[in-house]
């Protein structure tokens, strides 16, 4: 019924991405011949830059990595150092960086939804034009975005590189009438934040089905930020410290980001991941939001990202509320670190996933060797693998700028940091 | 600088970096949609406007130079812009990835990369000045939104941007912090870094680590 056809889809830039990244692809008579995702960011060798720093300026350093998720490479970095020094931070601490990792979450997620991936599903370029459609939605995102800044800014001086976190705790403990008034400013939004769960997950997405592995971090208590075991839907449950074991790294000629397998298949990691595993530990009333939508978790629909998106936002303001709440003035904002020569591990979920750091300190606590696998390169072979199978079910035989929107849509189901996924490189060398 | 009566276009650019600085714009928030409504934003990539060799008014640029085609590519946005600004520490000094400059990098792509031939990368990260004239450079690590809005707001008013010439030490004391160094005896760079942080640092309990970049004399030590 076909002609024989040659369709040739070319982005050198792919918008709406953090980061540089762009897409290749080939289709030659009803099959995909070539198909890349590559990302061409320069790298920024931070792995290197780390290397001889003292442990207290690794956080201001590595937060440089992604000015979206600092916070994130921060929470790793210092756990890790944490680990490597036996130190044992406080509850107030833990707290307080609970606090803190919610706004980075509540931001990044919505800059996401909004700016970068909205358009797509509602049919415009950008999210300025859509805003001229659907002000309150644009107005909507944008304040619950402003608002995760908010609580960056009280809790870290500022919501892009805060500075107030640090080996052992905080440098200091924020103000408790600013805490007060950031507690009124988050209760006064939590109905947004719920009806936008209900928006997203009401939006017209594909029904695409696929077959893939997610990977979290799990704990018993609580819905994941800074603690606990990498699990998958396959079954892997192991320390942190276990990562390299299970999980393996490999450069491709066409991306400056590494590719990651798990046992030497692709998998997933982020919010979808994150809510196929852990949706029990998330309270009944932010998954009631969803009922009556097509949307429901687990689900293998990787458009589904964008309300498990929504739904952690819901999460995070409630989250923050309750912490806020008991929120009180410590005695002390860090304990003392006494710097020993050792390693440790840190895993944090940032938005986009599983980040992990592994760190070799002298006894002075200096680095001596640094390794950073970030969420996007963790996704890169995901995300190729979801392209072929969604290329497919679209159906090939459409045009190729309808083949393209289809593709960048799919490419910003995973939120993609091309900026965080160029800056770690690992340093051991396979070279034949 | 005289603008046509048409609405003043603006582009943002990236080069290598965090992408932090263009949140300055991206975290504005209800300031973003009323800058879209001044001005005509024609290429920002992040942003969803794609439009690289436009020709406009004024050129935001973020992040250093990179690569060899980062040379070529900001010769292209130097010769397609009217008033270029650079946004932040990568743009205008380099960046943290600035660092390798000082060190032996040869050798570190190749530490690093099992296939260095698959790279384009230059052996340093510099500053865009470097490369092209700048008309004016904001400094920030990142730079905030204040920054950039105030110098688009001064630029559609016809006048030239100015930037401060305080450092950190002024904001700081018109915070009403305790002087870290006087106090503590800790490690503090605000007598020399610029201001327009608002002294976070040390509003903190800790020294500035000078994200804002070199204010004034410094005295680096005897050589």
């Amino acid at each position: 019924m076909q002609e024989q056809r040659k369709v040739s889809v070319r982005v050198p830039v792919l918008a709406r991405v953090e980061g540089e990244g762009a897409l290749e692809l080939d289709i030659d008579n009803g099959t995909i011949t070539n198909l890349k995702f590559s990302i061409f960011e320069p790298p920024r060798l931070f792995e290197k830059l780390l290397e001889g720093r003292d442990f207290q300026e690794v956080p201001d350093i590595t937060a440089r990595i992604c000015g979206i998720c600092p916070v994130a490479y921060q929470m790793s970095a210092l756990h890790a150092a944490e680990m490597a020094f036996a130190v044992q931070i406080t509850p107030w601490a833990r707290a307080l960086r609970r606090l803190l990792y919610c706004g980075e979450w509540i931001q990044s997620h919505a800059l996401h939804i909004h700016l970068l991936a909205a358009p797509d599903f509602l049919g415009f370029d950008n999210a300025l034009t859509m805003a001229k459609t659907f002000p309150r939605v644009v107005s909507r995102g944008l304040k619950l975005q402003g608002l995760g800044n908010r609580i960056m800014r009280v809790v870290g001086g500022r919501s892009v590189h805060p500075v107030n976190a640090c080996a052992g705790g905080f440098y200091s403990a924020p103000p408790l009438d600013e805490m007060q008034t950031l507690r009124e400013e988050l209760e006064a939004a939590r109905a947004d934040a719920y009806e936008l769960v209900r928006w997203v997950a009401n939006l017209p997405m594909p029904d695409d089905q696929q077959d893939f592995v997610s990977v979290a971090l799990h704990h018993p208590d609580e819905y994941p930020f800074n603690q606990g075991r990498i699990i998958s839907s396959d079954g892997l449950d192991i320390g942190i410290e276990e990562y390299e074991q299970h999980f393996n790294e490999f450069q491709m000629p066409h991306s400056t980001a590494l590719h990651a397998h798990l046992h030497g298949k692709p998998y997933l990691v982020g919010p979808l991941a994150r809510v196929n595993l852990l949706h029990g530990q998330l309270p009944s009333h932010l998954l009631e939001l969803l009922a009556g939508s097509p949307v429901q978790f687990p689900s293998r629909n990787m458009f589904h990202s964008m309300a498990a998106r929504a739904l952690e936002i819901a999460y995070s303001v409630d989250e923050a509320i309750r912490l806020l709440a008991e929120y009180s003035l410590p005695d002390q904002p860090h304990v003392p670190v006494t710097t020993r020569a050792a390693s440790g591990f840190g895993c944090t979920e940032a938005p986009r996933g599983l980040l992990w750091h592994r760190y070799d300190f002298n006894a002075d606590g200096t680095v001596k060797t640094a390794r950073i696998v970030p969420p996007t390169s963790q996704n890169q072979a995901r995300m190729e693998q979801d392209l072929h199978q969604s290329l497919q079910t679209f159906g090939l035989e459409h045009d190729a700028t309808a083949l393209r929107l289809r593709a960048e849509q799919v490419i910003r189901n995973y939120d993609p940091c091309i900026s965080c996924a160029t800056h770690f490189l690992r340093l051991k060398v396979n070279r034949s | 600088m005289a603008m046509n009566n048409t609405k003043p276009t603006v582009a943002v650019y990236k080069f290598s970096s965090c992408d932090g600085c263009q949140l300055a714009f991206l975290n504005a928030g209800e300031a973003l949609l009323q800058l879209a409504e001044r001005v005509e934003i024609l290429h920002f990539a992040e942003a969803g406007m794609l439009n690289e060799d436009v020709q406009v008014d004024i050129a935001f640029v973020e992040g250093s130079v990179n690569t060899h085609h980062d040379e070529e590519r900001i010769r292209q946005v130097r010769a397609n812009s009217r008033y270029l600004i650079t946004i932040g520490a990568c743009a205008t000094a380099g960046g943290v990835q600035a660092l390798r400059n000082i060190h032996d990098n040869g050798g570190w792509h190749q530490a690093i990369y099992a296939h260095p031939e698959y790279l384009d990368s230059l052996s340093t990260a510099t500053a865009i000045a470097k490369h092209v004239k700048v008309d004016l450079e904001l400094w920030g690590c990142p730079v905030n939104t204040q920054q950039v809005m105030q110098a688009v707001a001064t630029l559609l008013h016809g006048a030239n941007p100015a930037v401060s010439r305080e450092s950190v030490c002024a904001e700081c004391k018109r915070r009403g912090n305790v002087c870290v160094v006087v106090a503590q005896g800790q490690h503090c760079l605000g007598p020399h870094t610029h201001a327009g942080c608002n002294a976070i640092c040390p509003h903190m309990g800790r020294g500035c680590y000078g994200c804002y970049g070199p204010q004034g004399v410094i005295y680096a030590g005897a050589a």
